[in-house]
């Protein structure tokens, strides 16, 4: 996540900002999935505990993460290509990608 | 019928302007006429569902909604002891918020239907996206729905600010608007990460119940208030808010205002309904009125020094964000102290504030739009005399500037006289710096109206006329609710502010609703 936060914070080119957001994206996933651990779990489907049922209880591992998990990992998807797509918008109009030089080129204070 | 609607009524208002956004384009594809009378019939029939609802709600207390379950109301399923499906709930306070972004959704949808030229198609799928995420960020009583509501309002408020994909510059702040709300989500997602790490639970009044302010619930209470107010756009985090505001099309900047004010409605929650029993609740608090204070103030500064008509009111619309933080904030602090009556009127003021700021703000907006549509010009020094030819235009401008400046007789005045009371009694200073901002916010206004409307006519705007007439409607319904507002403050007062400031501050009844 921290090299995410470094590459919005200190790239100037559009895509290398785009790719900051995803990572520090995936980085919230990765935590996510984690908090689902459990020690020696097994995957959260209902018969396949069942099978397990025999020796002891087995532990499943939280399903409600994974869930998260897949939801925010749509949701990433959409922004990281809605972002990329306005960056192709952007050097369409003013054939760069700093942003330093964009501001430039329009006059934006 | 009516049943049928007060027991599914809260999942219908997402999931209808939802299937509204995707049946746009297929109907379209038969016959635009008959497209523009669905966007019509789906804009009435959305905002009459969220009054009804809104009605039964404040007659008959909150309503729940659980996905999935045999019957609506079944929060639990059998055996369990926490609420494991996702809830739809719905108090006064959300109820309030329901009645004001649906007047501002028929207010910008209107006038959209007048001012928008050509892919009106997109432009509503999108449109109906953003308001079905509005109305899932106020009902939805789940943590992590909130975060998918929120990014779904972003994606599609960026894909409306860089809707005139023909200037650079729409594109780049949505650009810029696209990085900053989803690094606020994400923040927010982590910190319901840190949460449901520690209690296993979603639910928001579960959460509430359980919590226990450990170190860790403290860092992800922080994460979560500075998601939230990097969202609805208070100072420190406030640089995306001018760009977004002033490069989408005006009304896409009208129903901002209410993105921004469903943020607003999250942080509230979470800091009243999760942590409304938390020890540092005065730091929270406190940290909330600074917020709004250097919002009041940075915000109407900035103003003075613009141009640009749209950036101009986008710099308001934060230091107005900021009396909308001061009066809440205020009402935080004071629970469980013996001025907690003034605080209710505080807060009473700042919700009350919420509600007018959606219809000043959105029309103010609007006559902006109007302006930049029949001249093509947003410099204000490059316009002028336009007072004769848009006469209608000029008075709607009037109003909603009065309105701002907090001029009676318009609501304005209502919202913000209770705000400088109750906020004199805390600390005068409070009610000093709010007084001031209320010049400032005038001398703004009244720069604007000499500048554009004023002064000898212009040779270059010699052939322009009046916008069209659905323009004309939208401005007319809101500068007429503004008046009725403002002359019957007492009325709105009893019947939906102060029902919406006593849920907010008994959070057992929330709670209560679903266990």
């Amino acid at each position: 996540m921290l090299i995410g936060f470094y590459a919005i914070i200190f790239r100037r080119n559009l895509i290398k900002i785009a790719m900051g957001v995803s990572i520090i994206a995936s980085g919230i996933n990765l935590f996510l999935i984690a908090i689902g651990y459990r020690h020696e779990g097994v995957v959260p489907i209902f018969t396949s505990a069942a099978i397990k049922a025999g020796e002891a209880q087995a532990k499943m591992v939280l399903p409600v993460p994974q869930a998260l998990t897949l939801t925010s990992i749509v949701i990433s998807l959409a922004v990281t290509a809605l972002m990329l797509s306005f960056a192709v918008v952007i050097y369409k109009k003013t054939n760069t990608l700093d942003i330093k030089e964009i501001k430039e080129a329009l006059n934006i204070d | 019928m009516i049943d049928f609607l007060h027991q599914n009524g809260l999942a219908l208002l997402i999931a209808f302007p939802l299937l509204s956004a995707f049946l746009i384009p297929l109907i379209e594809k038969i016959s635009k006429s008959l497209r523009n009378i669905y966007i019509l019939f789906a804009v009435f029939s959305t905002t009459s569902l969220a009054m009804f609802l809104a009605q039964s709600i404040f007659a008959f207390g909150p309503l729940v909604y659980t996905m999935g379950a045999q019957h609506p109301g079944l929060t639990m399923p059998s055996g369990l002891t926490i609420p494991v499906r996702i809830i739809l709930l719905a108090d006064a306070f959300s109820a309030f918020m329901i009645v004001s972004s649906s007047i501002a959704l028929i207010a910008s949808a209107i006038y959209s239907l007048g001012s928008v030229k050509r892919s009106l198609g997109k432009y509503f799928s999108l449109f109906f996206v953003m308001s079905a995420s509005i109305f899932g960020i106020i009902c939805t009583g789940d943590l992590f729905n909130l975060f998918v509501f929120i990014e779904i309002c972003s994606i599609a408020s960026a894909g409306l600010v860089a809707f005139r994909k023909e200037k650079a510059e729409s594109t780049i702040a949505a650009y810029n608007y696209l990085i900053v709300s989803s690094i606020a989500s994400l923040m927010i997602l982590f910190s319901i990460g840190i949460i449901y790490g520690q209690y296993g639970v979603l639910n928001m009044a579960a959460v509430a119940k359980l919590i226990k302010f450990s170190f860790v619930d403290n860092f992800a209470i922080v994460l979560l208030v500075s998601g939230l107010a990097l969202k609805c756009g208070a100072v420190p985090l406030h640089f995306w808010v001018p760009d977004a505001y002033g490069r989408a099309p005006s009304g896409i900047s009208a129903f901002l205002v209410v993105a921004s004010q469903a943020s607003l409605y999250a942080l509230f929650r979470v800091s009243f309904t999760l942590f409304g029993a938390f020890f540092l609740i005065k730091l929270l608090s406190l940290a909330i009125i600074v917020l709004g204070v250097l919002s009041m103030f940075v915000g109407v500064t900035m103003a003075l020094a613009q141009k640009d008509i749209k950036k101009l009111m986008a710099y308001h619309s934060m230091s107005q964000t900021g009396y909308m933080l001061l009066g809440v904030g205020l009402g935080l602090y004071s629970i469980n102290t013996p001025l907690s009556d003034v605080g209710f009127f505080a807060m009473a003021g700042g919700l009350f504030h919420i509600i007018n700021n959606a219809m000043y703000k959105g029309l103010l907006f609007l006559t902006a739009g109007a302006i930049i549509y029949a001249t093509g010009q947003r410099d204000l020094n490059k316009l002028g005399g336009l007072a004769r030819k848009m006469p209608y235009t000029t008075i709607f401008f009037m109003i909603g500037a009065a309105a701002i400046a907090g001029l009676p007789p318009t609501n304005g005045f209502a919202s913000k006289l209770l705000i400088y009371e109750s906020a004199f009694i805390f600390n005068p200073i409070l009610s000093i710096v709010a007084l001031i901002v209320s010049v400032f916010t005038l001398v703004s206004f009244v720069k604007i109206f000499c500048s554009a409307f004023l002064g000898p006519e212009r040779n270059e705007f010699k052939n322009i006329k009046e916008v069209p007439c659905a323009m004309h409607f939208a401005m007319a319904f809101l500068s007429v609710l503004i008046i009725l507002f403002g002359i019957f403050p007492d009325l709105i007062l009893n019947a939906i502010v102060k029902p919406a400031a006593s849920a907010l501050l008994n959070s057992l009844a929330y709670m209560g609703a679903v266990f």
